[in-house]
Formats: structure tokens, sequence, C-alpha cells
């Protein structure tokens, strides 16, 4: 399996910086990076990683099986992940939950039917003084009211 | 630009540089008094550098306030392995929202910070383990550490003195657990977040076995300041045995929410009250999150305390992470409790059976009294499990889960009382938010 010219340099990098004896520390990395150009962790990606690495798919698998941004399906063009932890919580941040499930008729971690939009209720992203906050991909959104919610589904591409 | 106005009652001395066009910068953070502690502690022995920082009374500011000073003093620098400093950027704590600001705005003066504790260790390479969600914060410390390379502040030959000091960015996958630091270890290493069994401590096993120093941001982004004003200066900024200023991260309830710089020791109500613009919509106070979800409630009454760590854990709570979460007097604790839970329920990573059973026991409890559901005896159920969790897993996620619930319960009984007296007929459940709130 080969990656795109700019990810295998990253990898290439990468490696670079851990001990020669300790490719492994390049396993959730490199994970994280393939399957944001992959769309996802796939079977054919968690063997590469494997051999990479020099450890088994079933070690990898219980990496992948760990973390909470590692997905083996693929999500939406836009991940609407919007927390609902304790400063958002206060703030609205459930109602914009509610608010974003009905409209898109889609539940935690479900993708749209015409794949544009996913959905996922997180935990604390970091954003609690500027709450309620909502991240699509890698992009923080501050202080999201329900007008501004939906007007942000409209533009990734959700049908009113 | 930061997210919010900075406060008159603010002491900025780690945020001094925020708002600087460009603050990001290699040359904005040289003409505003960068790496000038670097070449101050560049002519200290590595002794002499540990006392500067316990003399200036930092604490670490991860939540654990552990002297940060005693800490390095611990690490075997003795050993033949290569020592090591890892950067704790994995700011998960609900209402924690301050290293981020300070690896955006000021990610070189995180970066001097790091090569002091690399100097202090005797060690040549450092790691920054940043959240995967924070991948933007990625970008800007490399772009930094690409800065640093270029003017000789590390590489093989740091500023011509032939100490060799390489630093590199990591990315986590999304998991509240690797922000424990022996959990962030086995993560850092390509494994699983799970806690390990310490002794021995990180300073002796660290990152692959090595003797390793490990802080969180805001600690090694204070170390610069301590050496530009001297250890004893920056300890007075403070209160008693809590030396210097901290990020309070403002938020919930109150009209101006934010991130300011207060000295240690600042009055909880001036917070509050002048800082944060007092409670939105003329509300009265009802309850503070003082440091994080992990602590312990406050109930209004107990509010006129001074944050610091000693005067929390007096009051036994904790001053956390600077999670300062305002609660208005319509705020519903048995929601927030049950929030808090299906929380840690979430990241307990697995590993030990009272963490494990205890979060997702409490979380279906919880749950069963906010729906109408409960029992007379859930209220000292909640509280029992919570008390059998303490003190019975590897890292602090039991206690984190167990300690703000015991509060809870101890502190508003009534309102858990007044769910389960109310017993409402169950509801449709929504399909669509099943899922996710279970």
């Amino acid at each position: 399996m080969t990656f795109s010219p700019e990810l295998e340099a990253k990898i290439e990098r990468m490696f670079s910086q851990y001990p020669p004896d300790r490719r492994r520390s390049a396993v959730i990395p490199m994970l994280m990076y393939a399957q944001d150009e992959i769309g996802s962790v796939t079977r054919e990606l968690v063997e590469e990683v494997a051999r990479r690495t020099g450890i088994t798919p079933l070690a990898v698998d219980e990496v992948v099986t760990y973390y909470s941004m590692l997905h083996r399906m693929p999500l939406g063009k836009s991940h609407v992940q919007i927390c609902t932890n304790i400063s958002c919580m206060l703030n609205g941040g459930t109602e914009l939950w509610e608010q974003a499930t009905r409209r898109l008729g889609i539940g935690h971690k479900e993708v749209s039917a015409d794949g544009k939009i996913s959905l996922e209720e997180v935990e604390c992203m970091g954003a609690c003084s500027w709450a309620p906050a909502i991240q699509v991909n890698y992009d923080f959104y501050h202080q999201v009211t329900p007008q501004k919610l939906d007007e942000m589904l409209t533009q990734l591409g959700a049908a009113r | 630009m930061p997210y919010n106005e900075p406060n008159p009652a603010e002491v900025r001395v780690l945020s001094k540089r925020f708002g600087i066009p460009n603050s990001q910068s290699i040359d904005v953070y040289l003409a505003n008094e960068g790496y000038q502690a670097y070449e101050r502690a560049a002519k200290m022995t590595p002794d002499e550098i540990v006392n500067v920082v316990k003399a200036s009374g930092l604490r670490g500011r991860g939540g654990a306030g552990f002297p940060t000073g005693m800490k390095w003093s611990f690490l075997a620098r003795n050993s033949p392995k290569p020592k090591y400093i890892i950067v704790n950027a994995d700011e998960s704590e609900p209402g924690t929202c301050k290293d981020r600001l300070l690896v955006e705005f000021d990610p070189h003066q995180l970066i001097e910070g790091i090569m002091i504790a690399g100097l202090a260790a005797t060690s040549n390479q450092g790691y920054i383990y940043i959240r995967g969600e924070y991948r933007y914060l990625i970008d800007i410390m490399n772009k930094a550490i690409a800065e640093a390379y270029d003017r000789g502040y590390l590489g093989d030959n740091v500023r011509g003195t032939g100490w060799k000091f390489h630093l590199a960015t990591h990315t986590g996958a999304g998991a509240y657990e690797c922000g424990e630091e022996s959990a962030l270890l086995e993560s850092f290493e390509g494994k699983r977040g799970i806690p390990r069994i310490r002794p021995p401590f990180p300073a002796v096993a660290g990152a692959y076995q090595s003797p390793t120093i490990l802080n969180n941001v805001e600690t090694y982004a204070a170390v610069p300041s301590i050496f530009r004003m001297g250890g004893e200066e920056w300890a007075k900024l403070g209160s008693p045995k809590n030396g210097g200023t901290r990020m309070f991260c403002l938020s919930g309830h109150v009209n101006r929410p934010g991130v300011y710089e207060l000295p240690m020791g600042f009055p909880l109500m001036r917070m509050i009250e002048e800082v944060g613009g007092g409670i939105r919509g003329g509300k009265k106070l009802k309850a503070v999150i003082p440091g994080g979800s992990s602590c312990p409630v406050l109930k209004a009454e107990e509010c006129n305390i001074n944050m610091d760590f000693d005067s929390l854990a007096a009051a036994k709570s904790m001053l956390g992470s600077g999670g300062v979460v305002v609660m208005d007097e319509t705020t519903d604790i048995v929601a927030v409790a049950l929030r808090i839970m299906r929380f840690y329920a979430h990241e307990s990573c697995g590993w030990c059976i009272p963490c494990r059973e205890g979060t997702t026991w409490l979380r279906k409890i919880l749950l069963r009294i906010y729906e109408g559901h409960g029992v007379a005896s859930d209220v000292d159920l909640v509280g029992e499990l919570s008390k059998n969790m303490l003190g019975r897993t590897f890292c602090p996620l039991g206690d984190a889960a167990a300690m703000p619930t015991i509060a809870f319960v101890e502190k508003f009984r009534h309102e858990f009382e007044a769910y389960i007296q109310k017993q409402v007929p169950a509801a449709q459940p929504d399909p669509l938010l099943q899922l996710a709130s279970v």
C-alpha cells in the first residue's frame, strides 16, 4: 500500500524522530494521518501500519479499538462533532445536539444517506470558555447558537 | 487574537505575548524577551536549574499540583539510558481550555521551557504529545519547532554550546485517559492508553523505560518566566507554597467566560464577580466546580475561598487543572452529575475493574434517577459505590469519577431525592438520541 508523496514524506520524518528500535511509536500518528487521507482505518491500512512498524496486525487492531478518533467506517465528508460535556451543556450544547439529530435524521456516529455529513456527540474538546463548541473535521466553532448551527448544516449540504 | 478580552485584574506573565500580532513567530518571541531564560539556564548546572524551579514554588499545572522542582530532582540523571522530556498537551479535563492557548499564541515559550527542562535532565530529546483533536496546534507547533531549528535553538549543537537537543510533536487519537502520565507514555509507545503500575515513576522508568521528565504544557510554559524573574520573585506572584500565576478557565453561567491569568490564591468570588462579570441574567450563584470535572463541587456559601492548591484541599476539593465551572441557581445538579459520569464511563480505559464497572454502574443508576425511575436507596447507593472506587485503581481516573459524585450527593442530596419522589412515567426515548444518551 502506498500513500501520497506528502504522507510518505511525513511518515519518513516521523520514523526519524523516534529511536530506530522504537518504530512502534509511529503507530498512532501513522493511523491518524493515513485515516485522514483514506477516510477510515481499513484492513489494508492496519496491515500496512503493522508491516511498517514491525508489530502484528492484531497489535494494531488493539490500538484502533481503543481510540475514539480512529474509525473503521468512513465518516461523512463533514464530520460534525458536538460537545455536550459540562461547560457546553450549561450553555445549550445538549440542545444543539438534539437540533442536529432532528434536522439530519441521524444519530450518534451515523452518516447521512448522501454521505455529506456524519454526527458525533463528543466529550470535552477544550473550548469550555467559548461554549457551546462544535468541531467540523478539525475546525473549531465557538459560541454556536441554534441559528448558527442551522446555517452551518445548510452550508455543509444538509437538506432543509 | 485570543478568544476573550483580557481583564485588568490579570497578572500576565505566561500570557503576556497573547494579542501581540504574529506572537507565534520566533522573531516576535525574540523581540519580547524570548530565549533569554534559556541563555541564563545554559550557564547553570542541572542542580542549579532544579534549585531555581524549586525556589519558584511552581506546582504541576496538569491537576495534581506536585512541586515541579522536586519532580525534576527525582530524575535518575546518572542512569546510562537516554533521558526524555515529554510534554503533556493532551488537555481534556472537562472545563479546561488553557493549554490550547499557550500553544496557539506562544509556542516558543513552550519550546524554551522544554529546553530548560532538557538542560536540567541532561536530555537530548523531547516530545510534545498533543491530543488528536488539536490538529491545528500540531501545525503551529511544528512550524515553531522548524523555526527553532533554523535559528539554532534546537539541533545537534544548540547555539554553539555542543548540547544536542531535538524536539518533535506526537499526535494522540482521542482518549482522556492518555492525559494520565503513565497511560500517555503507553500511548506514546504505540499502545492502548492504559496506566502503568508505579513505582517506578517516570523519573526512573518513563518513555521507553528511560528516565523521563513529564509535565503539563502550562508547567513548562511557566519555566522561562521563572528564569527571567528569578525563582523567589516568581514565587511572590502567588500565595505561600503556591508560586506564581496560573491560567484559569472560567466557563458556565458567567457574563464574561474566558481564560484569565491570575495570581495563585486569587479569591474565587472576585474571579466570578470582577473577572467574569458576575452571573448571567442577574441570577444567583448555586455552585462552582473549581478545577475541572474531577474536583468536588463547592456550594455558593463555600465559594469565599482563595484559589490555590492548599486552600482548596482544605475545603476538601482541588484546584485541579484550573477549569472553573460556574453554575447558577437554575442548574440541575442531577443532570450535571449524570453528564460527568457519562464522561468518565466513556473514558474509563477498562483496565481496573473498580473504575470500569463502577463508572458504568454509577452512570446507569444516575440515569435511572434522572429519568424518574430511581428508588429511595439509590442515593446512598451512588455514594457508597463511589466510595468503594476511591484509591482502588492504578490511575486517578477512578478517583476523578468518584470524588465529584460523592460531593454532588452529599451537598445536593435533596435534589436527588426530589427526582426519586417525582417518579415520572417512562418517557418514549427518541431513537436518534438514544445511542448517545446511554
